[in-house]
């Protein structure tokens, strides 16, 4: 392969970004940097700004405000065509008058790479699509015309590889083995890939850093375990998984933990594992770290926090876990998922438990919920 | 369930009289093309194969089997004929050359503008509100030997006194031109008015400069565009005959088919050769079109 062809990932770099469009702002100010070689997920609801942020990376839109930098290079100015960038678009953007092997040729020959045509046969052969190379994309399925994008954009060897929400349209199992494949190809050619997707067992399957964002901004970056296991904010809490939350005062506070008073049960939180230790704080677990018990109430101690009684309101068996909905007067409904090992207690509706969980599974955030519905 | 059983009976039945309401339909469009398209088609043909009456008058004429009258015209008017494919054809090319950067326009940066696009496309059908007679009748006029465009270019030194811009080759072009502009603007705009941009920018995103996006990606698809737009103009510019003729912006040196045509028919009286002509016209345009969209291999891309 020649020289040209064959680049490693690089950094990039996002500094003090923002982006206006007429009558709002979609992105206010985003600081971000991609090490060279990760596979980066931006996670968020439709309309948080991620595929703003994609598009400026790739030159298709200009930020009102910024830079952006790539392998410490100011691309800010650069049009698109003169970015080491290649994206993979939502709905492929595959060029309906040309066929499969000429798409994936299309940007070797733009910069006059030698032997385009065999590198792209090379490049669908990664994808396993060497058999359909003659044909016009419009004859391909969904799956297929994914892989042709994604072909067409990885056979340049960009520094940075963009994925604009590209599983999107396909059906579960399809997704499934597209994400294996794209990880595996990723991990093969070492490139830096910065994938944008609302769905977060996607971004957490995938991904080696998960960047949440909200309202045009990040509202927490890190590596997916992290993220679910602490999670600072009430909207990361929620969009990353499920969480039950409470809100109280502080009671104590000490360099270990800190307790809130929830209607009358102590709710403790590690001190490491909170963001706000005066005050009004919200204190949350995952519905799997928590447990409930029948008949009466397991005994109080500094290691575990118990409420109730509540009485089990919704039970939905879903194959791998039992989701028991309980409703605690005072406090509102807590969920908890219990897994289907085949020995949990025979509980119905109505029954009278006490929930508990350990202190090392509570989370304390930073922020308080607002009256919009949001939290709690 | 009875009347489920009976069904497929009445069906069966009812084939017949099924057909001969389509036949009965389709009568008006039959009756319409006999009398109007093939009654003329035939009595062009025999027309042209006719010869004259001997010793008869000016415009007498008996029906035969004259195939030289093919021959004579070609002869006569080889010029005419060479004069109006190749107006035909510049004119052709003058109207892509103008639409297209104006169908664009329309089509995709004014996507999302409706007032604007509303507007412009009312600017681009604007003049068929006004008779093209009357339309051509005012070039006339703005080209006229007093004209203040005429003494514009005296004054600048352009044109030497005893010059004449009407009945130009320049001047019937410009007319061909401009009449039939909008049958081109409007196939255009409504192949580029569904232009994917995503292409565009996947283009750009693949390293293509903004112009090597335009030939590669937006140019093949405007293929087929192009075509319905270029027959739309090329076919009735061939057999024009208003605009270069000597009333209007032409001359007897700007004389295309349709003029000649039109003279044989309605002042030498020849009618075998008027009809020789038009068949031979029609006859050329339906070749060159097959050809043209063969070409352009248009069906294979929609």
């Amino acid at each position: 392969m020649a020289a040209e062809f064959v680049a490693r990932g690089a950094d990039l770099e996002l500094v003090g970004i923002r982006k206006e469009f007429p009558g709002f702002v979609a992105i206010e100010d985003l600081d971000l940097k991609i090490p060279a070689g990760e596979f980066f997920a931006l996670l968020g609801p439709s309309g948080c700004g991620k595929t703003t942020t994609l598009r400026l990376v790739a030159g298709l839109d200009s930020p009102t405000k910024g830079k952006i930098l790539i392998g410490n290079k100011d691309v800010t100015a650069d049009k698109p065509h003169e970015r080491p960038v290649n994206t993979v678009f939502q709905n492929y953007a595959l060029f309906p008058h040309m066929s499969v092997v000429e798409n994936v040729a299309f940007g070797l020959k733009q910069r006059k790479v030698s032997d385009p045509m065999p590198k792209a046969v090379d490049a669908l052969k990664l994808v396993e699509l060497e058999h359909l190379a003659q044909r016009r994309p419009q004859q391909l399925s969904g799956g297929q015309q994914q892989r042709v994008a994604l072909a067409r954009a990885l056979v340049n060897r960009p520094s940075l590889l963009l994925l604009d929400e590209p599983l999107g349209a396909l059906d579960l199992k399809l997704r499934r083995q597209m994400q294996v494949e794209l990880k595996a190809i990723q991990m093969e050619v070492g490139l830096t890939f910065l994938h944008v997707t609302h769905d977060q067992e996607e971004a957490m399957d995938m991904a080696d850093t998960v960047a949440v964002m909200n309202k045009g901004r990040i509202e927490q970056m890190g590596a997916p375990e992290a993220l679910y296991e602490r999670p600072k904010t009430i909207f990361v809490s929620k969009f990353l998984g499920q969480s039950n939350l409470f809100v109280g005062d502080v009671a104590e506070s000490n360099a270990d933990s800190v307790s809130i008073n929830v209607a009358g049960n102590k709710i403790t939180v590690p001190t490491k594992r909170a963001e706000k230790t005066t005050g009004k704080i919200v204190i949350g677990v995952r519905p799997e770290k928590a447990t409930f018990h029948e008949d009466q109430a397991p005994e109080a101690s500094s290691g575990l926090n118990v409420i109730g009684p509540g009485k089990i309101i919704d039970i939905r068996f879903t194959g791998v876990s039992n989701q028991y909905l309980i409703e605690v007067p005072q406090i509102g409904n807590i969920t908890v998922f219990a897994q289907n090992v085949g020995k949990s207690p025979v509980t119905e509706l109505g029954a009278k438990v006490w929930v508990s969980w350990k202190v090392e599974h509570s989370f304390g955030l930073s922020d308080l919920p607002v009256d919009n519905g949001e939290g709690k | 369930m009875a009347t489920l059983a009976l069904k497929p009976q009445k069906l069966a039945t009812a084939q017949p009289k099924k057909s001969r309401i389509v036949l009965l339909l389709l009568l008006p469009g039959l009756i319409y093309l006999g009398l109007f398209f093939i009654t003329p088609f035939a009595a062009l043909i025999t027309t042209s194969l006719q010869q004259p009456v001997l010793g008869g008058g000016i415009g007498q004429y008996q029906p035969g089997l004259e195939f030289g009258n093919y021959a004579f015209v070609v002869g006569e008017y080889l010029e005419q004929i060479i004069r109006s494919f190749i107006y035909a054809t510049v004119a052709t090319l003058l109207a892509l050359a103008f639409s297209y950067p104006i169908a664009y326009f329309i089509g995709v940066k004014a996507r999302n503008y409706p007032i604007l696009q509303g507007l412009m496309l009312t600017l681009v059908i604007a003049p068929f509100f006004i008779s093209f007679l009357l339309r051509t009748f005012a070039w006339k006029e703005i080209f006229g030997q007093d004209s203040w465009v005429s003494n514009l270019l005296r004054d600048t030194g352009l044109m030497a006194d005893n010059e004449f811009l009407l009945g130009t080759p320049l001047v019937v072009i410009f007319g061909l031109t401009y009449n039939f502009i909008p049958f081109m603007t409007l196939p255009l705009y409504t192949n580029l008015e569904r232009l994917d941009t995503a292409l565009l920018e996947a283009g750009s995103d693949l390293y293509a400069k903004p112009a090597s996006t335009f030939w590669k990606v937006t140019f093949p698809l405007s293929i087929p565009g192009i075509t319905s737009g270029t027959l739309l103009t090329f076919i009735p510019i061939a057999g024009d005959y208003v605009t270069a003729s000597r009333s209007f912006l032409g001359s007897p040196n700007t004389a295309m088919l349709g003029n000649v045509i039109e003279s044989n028919f309605l002042r030498i009286q020849d009618y075998p050769s008027a009809a020789a002509l038009s068949v031979m016209l029609m006859a050329a345009i339906v070749v060159l079109v097959s050809i043209y969209i063969r070409r352009t291999g248009t069906e294979d891309l929609l």
